[in-house]
């Protein structure tokens, strides 16, 4: 038997309940990674990534969230784990990093005391060990004079030192798992892009699993091994990040493919948007999610509305959400979509 | 793209610094120098895209060609006519002609009007008559921008982001404008409604005419969009040429460092080593860097930057720059292509 993977996702579903019904946020989401790895989750606003990454952090305990499924990381299950357990993994096995720093960094406090503290909280070592440690990580992640800026106060940041310095703390703690949530949507272009190398640079020297969740296919292309496609807080697609850009098989991936002005190619006469807006998850479209938006919903004998599509193989570790047979698939990729996305 | 030589737009030198005061008594204490004497011309039924990063003064400079704003110098011509002290009162027919798109589709609407009053309102703050009536003339523009004509009684809460964009949009189409300056106008939007409302944008200029200033910092989007591209540093403009030229052969530092860090979409590209990283963030537009401002970042620099600012010059036909060492210059030397174009 082969050893379980560093994390490992069954199944998960976070529903809300809410004045207007239930929403379901993310509906049954499988899917594993194993450290020194990059997962790239991909979808557009209100599909669930955001609910994704807090769920495993374990952050929607009680009230409204209903929250079920199993997150197996390194052989413990946090679903059922006390709340208090996955309070203190947080940070020192796994940590997260927003898109907006401002929001989760404390405006009183220097960066470098917050640093300290969080450090402190999980290794018994004196204030000025930890504030060693403090001004030794600001300065890995890029902070000019880390000896004079650890006395900062958030607001003295740019926003790029600031994204810096979050990823500073969530890394003091030498996380085996880092959920980053948009962590350059902030951003501008150039900062973002000293952000990715970061991320990239760091990731290999600390070898921590990587789960980057975007609406940006770049970012994702940029770090990811695999590559998650959500759609309605379901994963239509799944695949190494050749299989999502170069082999991609559900019509909603080709339709966010095609929506997206490339630089790296001659430019288009005209873009190929999905037609229709993304659907509302407390009245899910009956059958596949993706129906009334979907070009090719009457190629499947009805199916496509009458029931939901099971996430199935088409190829080792490349999975779809779609009721066309893999011929279909891949017949409307090669004659179809394809040479539309390449030659316009 | 039928470009006549007389231009729609014309701004000149264009300047907006806005004051910094200090205290009870309001003391200045300084300007952030927003847009800092810029210069492009805008020719009728073309796309003009402006880009750059946060901060670096294209929605100021929408806003002052717009007249949303006031210079505090420069010169703002719109078909001939220098409208860069014109009083409100004189403004107001032009205001037909001129329309701004925003970012936002969600607080440019106002919650308690229907899709009807809002995309209806033009009318009657300009006092236009319309032949059927204004219902029907509204009717009209949602059916053009992609509506249902039965929202009509529908408020803006009611509609996806898109959907708003596109009243948005309506709204400023209604008096049939020649002149729209659409800042961010897909910035806040979904990937596949971006590329909707692009479409959309695409379609109306052809129908109806229109002249567009799309400020966005999308360069992907900006490239798809525009016929000539100008980008912005700190409130300067450092280059402009045609599309084509911009993207495939920049001479600026600035835009080729810009280009350089546009993630791309294929898993391929990120083996790809030689990439122009920029190191720290964009200066303060309170405290510019002197001389040319972009030397803080640059790996070109030398001390002739420091001390001497690089003029926005001519370098190939339609191609201007301002650096003193530009990349991809053409040969032979810049001054006599510059003489020659
Ligand atoms: N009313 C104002 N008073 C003082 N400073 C202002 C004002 N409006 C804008 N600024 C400053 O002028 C500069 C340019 O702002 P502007 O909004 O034009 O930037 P932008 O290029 O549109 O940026 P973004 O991409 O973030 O929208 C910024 O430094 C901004 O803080
Ligand atoms: N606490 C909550 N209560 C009810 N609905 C929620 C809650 N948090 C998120 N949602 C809903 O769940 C869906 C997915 O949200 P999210 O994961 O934030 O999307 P995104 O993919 O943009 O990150 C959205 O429809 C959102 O409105
Ligand atoms: S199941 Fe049907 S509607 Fe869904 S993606 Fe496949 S073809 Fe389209
Ligand atoms: S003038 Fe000098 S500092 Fe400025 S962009 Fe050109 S080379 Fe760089
Ligand atoms: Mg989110
Ligand atoms: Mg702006």
């Amino acid at each position: 038997m082969s050893e379980s993977p560093f994390l490992d996702v069954k199944d998960l579903k976070i529903h809300f309940s809410t004045d207007d019904g239930v929403v379901k946020s993310v509906d049954g989401l499988s899917f594993s990674l194993e450290r020194g790895k990059t997962l790239g989750i991909v979808g557009e606003s209100g599909s669930g990534k955001s609910v994704t990454s807090l769920g495993i952090l374990g952050l929607h305990r009680g009230k409204s969230a209903n929250v079920s499924g199993e997150i197996w990381l390194d052989g413990e299950d946090l679903v059922t784990a006390s709340q208090e357990h996955v309070r203190r993994l947080r940070g020192r096995k796994m940590a997260m990093i927003f898109q907006d720093p401002l929001s989760s960094m404390h405006p009183f406090y220097s960066v470098g005391d917050q640093i300290i503290e969080a450090y402190r909280i999980h290794h018994k070592v004196s204030k000025s060990v930890a504030r060693k440690h403090a001004i030794d990580m600001l300065g890995r992640v890029g902070i000019p004079e880390p000896k004079r800026r650890v006395d900062s106060y958030p607001h003295e940041f740019s926003g790029g030192m600031r994204q810096r310095a979050m990823i500073a703390m969530a890394l003091s703690c030498d996380p085996e798992l880092l959920i980053a949530d948009e962590p350059t949507t902030a951003l501008d272009v150039t900062v973002q892009a000293q952000i990715l190398d970061l991320m990239r640079d760091l990731q290999r020297e600390f070898n921590s699993a990587l789960i980057i969740i975007t609406h940006d296919l770049g970012v994702v292309a940029e770090l990811s091994n695999d590559i998650l496609v959500m759609y309605a807080g379901k994963c239509i697609e799944y695949g190494s990040a050749e299989d999502i850009f170069y082999r991609p098989e559900h019509p909603y991936t080709w339709g966010l493919l095609g929506s997206m002005p490339r630089l790296d190619r001659e430019p288009t006469e005209r873009l190929l948007p999905v037609k229709g807006t993304p659907p509302s998850l407390i009245n899910v479209p009956s059958g596949c999610a993706f129906h009334p938006r979907c070009p090719y919903s009457d190629q499947t004998d009805g199916q496509s509305k009458a029931e939901i599509p099971a996430l199935i193989n088409t190829d080792p570790g490349h999975l779809v959400r779609c009721h066309l047979s893999r011929t279909q698939r891949r017949t409307l990729w090669e004659n179809e979509v394809k040479p539309v996305l390449e030659t316009q | 793209m039928t470009t006549s030589n007389e231009p729609l737009l014309s701004v000149q030198d264009l300047e907006k610094h806005f004051p910094v005061t200090k205290g009870l008594l309001k003391r200045q204490v300084g300007a952030v120098k927003a847009v800092d004497g810029i210069s492009f011309d805008v020719f009728k039924g073309e796309t003009l895209g402006l880009v750059g990063e946060s901060g670096c003064g294209k929605s100021t400079t929408g806003r002052l060609v717009t007249r949303l704003l006031e210079p505090t110098g420069g010169k703002v011509v719109f078909e001939g006519r220098d409208i860069t002290h014109m009083s409100q009162g004189k403004l107001r027919p032009l205001r037909r002609d001129m329309q701004m798109i925003f970012q936002d589709p969600f607080s440019s609407l106002n919650p308690r009007h229907t899709v009807g009053t809002i995309v209806g309102a033009p009318f009657h703050i300009q006092g236009v008559q319309t032949e059927h009536g204004v219902k029907k003339a509204v009717q009209d523009i949602l059916q053009l921008v992609g509506l249902n004509p039965e929202h009509y009684n529908r408020y803006p809460h009611e509609f996806s982001g898109g959907q708003r964009q596109r009243i948005g949009i309506a709204r400023t189409l209604a008096l049939k404008p020649k002149l729209i300056i659409a800042d961010e106008p897909v910035s806040a939007l979904d990937v596949s409604i971006q590329a909707q409302v692009v479409n959309l944008l695409e379609d109306l200029q052809n129908e109806l005419d229109l002249t567009y200033v799309v400020i966005a910092h999308d360069l992907s989007v900006v490239r798809h969009i525009s016929d000539r591209v100008a980008v912005m540093y700190l409130g300067k403009i450092v280059e402009i040429a045609d599309r084509k030229r911009l993207y495939s052969s920049p001479m600026h530092p600035y835009t080729n460092a810009l280009l350089s860090a546009v993630p791309i979409p294929d898993p391929k590209a990120r083996a790809d080593g030689d990439r122009i990283r920029l190191t720290g963030d964009v200066p303060s537009p309170l405290n510019p860097p002197p001389a040319c401002r972009f030397h803080t970042r640059c790996w070109k620099a030398q001390d002739i930057c420091k001390t001497v600012e690089p003029p926005l010059e001519e370098l190939a036909s339609g191609h201007r720059v301002a650096c003193h060492f530009p990349e991809n210059a053409p040969e032979p030397a810049p001054k006599t292509a510059a003489a020659t174009s």
